[in-house]
């Protein structure tokens, strides 16, 4: 993988720190080599320098960004290439000095000011496998709370703050927590759902990448919450950097007895694993990840019974995702009431949001509950990377279902989304420009469900093959138009049955990205508006 | 043989783990590259599982493969997000310049082309790993000289 290299830092008191990220965005656009070449620059110079491999900021097309500790605060260039970092050098970069690529404090940038950063609070900012960096920015202050309350009232604190499972389902992590709690068992187990497999997505990857020690701390206070003494990260296989920091993470915590035998001296105990995925989109799905961790072929199970009783090794099992968990220690730290005082209506909090596909400033925002899509657009996103218009975007991964622009106003809460058949999902937002072909896009929906349907029940195994067939029929016979109304009637019905029949998410929510390409862009499946209005 | 000795000492190594099939089988594709179908009896053995448990294991994980890929194993991310800044034309170039298909693998070993469904970087589209490294903003050009650049090593 692309190592992170060992680089040798010349100590010296006047080292002047300088921050180049470690996240996988930017080491795939070049952060080892940028590293590298202003620490050999520098000692050439012989100006002695600190390199910290701080995460990611998520302003991803500024990357690699590399930051300088000046007096005022952390200045930034970006995005820094190889060929840069002479002429940076000569403009006084270490001091703050003017450069075409200098972005001035990097606190102030529109971008990171306008959000509202709870649960990447730390991203960014530290180096995630520093335990004493974490602790300098109210790390574990969440853990030492929870130490000191009884586990009922943990629960509560988490129930209070009316966090819901950032993964998809939204189901209050508070009851979760307390159905476990109250469960009879010698055994339960905490177990995180990092298979995060959603196109759009990576606010699991930058939180386990950029700050793994708040997921560790998290998964930790459901431990001590609910009475369980072992934990598994199923971390999907496509995700090496995010795995080494969790491993690394892991050891020092382990090493400095914030997770073990003895957490900080409680006699509590908790053990935490890394258990690796292999390719398999389904397990994001509760039930087909524990089949996965327990080593068989991750297929759905049929609930009840839930894992929250009978969950991994028939055992009461917490499964949430990492955004959930992550966002945990905050709400321990600054109380529930801190936490709910964000958002609107019942989606309480905030929601770190991915801006992805074709935008201009691709990256995560987090913002309380109630942003609009569109000021998250073109706001934040500043419209297409092409240059071109917005002709749909697809919210809440593969089986979100693909907006036009007239829904761009709708308020990003979990009712208003539903409201208008969509989704929040995991939050991630793919946009796409006016040259997408929308028959093509709901064609691959229904193929990738066919790639990555678990097998188990009929509507999506099968359902997802005659999808892609009758699909190629009404692109095929557009001009014609002789057999194409029944083909499309009997797409309707097909999904109806998918979105009925099947046991889990991967079958009942396929048919959303078609649908809403079908009813929302018409032209593009060669049939006209008046058709589908008439059939419905 | 001394494959079959390496893949017994994972095996011993990782089988008390609770859920050890899929650590076990990764760490013999790491070591090996592949889960090569004869020792499909020996982990079935060890588990005290069917021999069609374990092969049913690993066909239905698209990480697991069962025969010898290329030197480089190169994967190209096909999810909506990479679709959107290009990634279908990446797709159609690098199947022309490497001559093969995904699942398929170049007439000289040196590289297998798979699909893979998300690498996380969705802002930075077209993504494409190589082995363990990732590359963002991936070009036609770039792809050319990343192939260069692995051929070269």
């Amino acid at each position: 993988m692309n190592a992170i290299p060992v680089i040798p830092t010349v100590a010296a008191v006047t080292a002047i720190t300088i921050y180049v990220p470690r996240d996988s965005t930017a080491i795939a656009l070049g952060a080892n080599q940028v590293a590298d070449a202003i620490v050999a620059e520098a000692q050439e110079r012989g100006i002695p320098v600190k390199l910290i491999r701080n995460g990611s900021r998520g302003m991803f097309w500024l990357e690699p960004l590399v930051e300088v500790a000046t007096a005022e605060g952390r200045i930034g260039y970006g995005p820094v290439e190889l060929e840069d970092i002479g002429a940076l050098f000569d403009a006084d970069f270490l001091n703050g000095g003017a450069h075409a690529l200098a972005l001035g404090l990097v606190d102030q940038i529109p971008y990171l000011k306008n959000q509202e950063r709870l649960t990447f609070a730390r991203v960014g900012i530290t180096d995630p496998v520093s335990l004493d960096d974490y602790l300098a920015h109210e790390g574990y202050a969440g853990l030492q709370r929870a130490l000191s309350m009884s586990p009922e009232a943990v629960v509560q604190e988490v129930f209070d703050s009316g966090l819901r499972g950032r993964g998809g389902a939204a189901f209050p992590t508070g009851i979760k927590w307390k159905t476990v709690a109250n469960a009879q068992a010698g055994q339960k187990y905490i177990v995180c759902n990092a298979d995060e497999g959603d196109s759009g997505t990576f606010s699991d990857r930058m939180v386990m990448e950029d700050d793994p020690f708040v997921l560790i701390e998290g998964m930790t206070i459901a431990a001590l919450a609910v009475g369980a003494t072992q934990g598994y990260i199923y971390v999907r296989s496509e995700y090496p950097h995010a795995i080494v920091a969790l491993n690394e993470a892991i050891a020092v915590a382990n090493a400095r007895s914030y997770l073990g035998k003895d957490i900080c001296g409680s006699g509590k105990t908790f053990y935490l694993e890394v258990r690796k995925g292999a390719g398999a989109y389904v397990c994001g799905e509760e039930t087909a990840l524990l089949e996965s961790l327990e080593g068989k072929r991750g297929m759905v199970r049929a609930k009840p019974p839930l894992p929250a009783l009978e969950g991994l090794f028939g055992k009461p099992t917490v499964i949430n995702n990492v955004i959930s968990l992550a966002s945990v220690p905050i709400i321990l730290a600054r109380g529930g009431a801190f936490y709910k005082n964000y958002g609107i209506g019942r989606s309480y909090g905030t929601l770190p949001m991915q801006l992805a596909g074709n935008i201009k400033f691709g990256g995560l925002v987090e913002k309380a509950f109630g942003v609009t899509l569109r000021e998250l657009l073109f706001d934040f996103g500043g419209g297409t990377a092409s240059g071109r218009v917005i002709r749909a975007v697809q919210v809440g991964g593969p089986l979100g279902p693909y907006l036009p622009e007239s829904l761009f106003d709708t308020k990003i809460d979990y009712e208003s989304f539903s409201a208008v058949g969509g989704t929040v999902g995991h939050g991630g937002i793919v946009v796409f420009d006016d040259t997408v072909d929308m028959a093509k896009q709901a064609r691959y929906a229904m193929e990738f469900c066919v790639a990555e349907s678990c097998g188990k029940c009929t509507p999506c195994r099968i359902g997802s093959t005659r999808g892609v067939e009758v699909i190629d029929k009404i692109v095929a016979r557009a001009n014609d138009g002789e057999d194409q109304p029944r083909q499309v009637t009997l797409l309707r019905d097909l999904c109806d049955t998918m979105i009925n029949g099947s046991l889990c998410a991967m079958g009942n929510m396929t048919p959303l990205p078609v649908l809403s390409a079908l009813n929302n862009f018409p032209e593009d499946f060669g049939i006209e508006a008046v058709q589908e209005v008439a059939e419905h | 043989m001394e494959t079959k000795a390496q893949v017994a000492a994972i095996i011993a190594e990782l089988k008390p783990m609770p859920g050890a099939m899929l650590p076990i089988l990764h760490a013999i594709q790491d070591a090996v590259g592949y889960v090569p179908s004869d020792i499909v009896p020996l982990i079935a053995d060890e588990l005290n599982l069917s021999r069609a448990e374990v092969h049913g294991v690993i066909s239905y994980y698209h990480h697991f493969r069962q025969h010898a890929p290329g030197k480089h194993v190169v994967q190209i991310c096909r999810a909506e997000a990479c679709q959107a800044r290009g990634s279908v034309a990446l797709e159609a170039h690098a199947k022309q310049t490497l001559g093969c298909d995904y699942h398929g693998t170049t007439t000289d070993k040196q590289f297998s082309l798979e699909a893979v469904y998300c690498l996380g970087q969705c802002a930075s589209g077209p993504n494409i790993m190589i082995g363990d490294d990732l590359y963002a903003r991936v070009s036609n050009d770039k792809f050319n000289r990343l192939l260069q650049t692995k051929r070269g090593v």
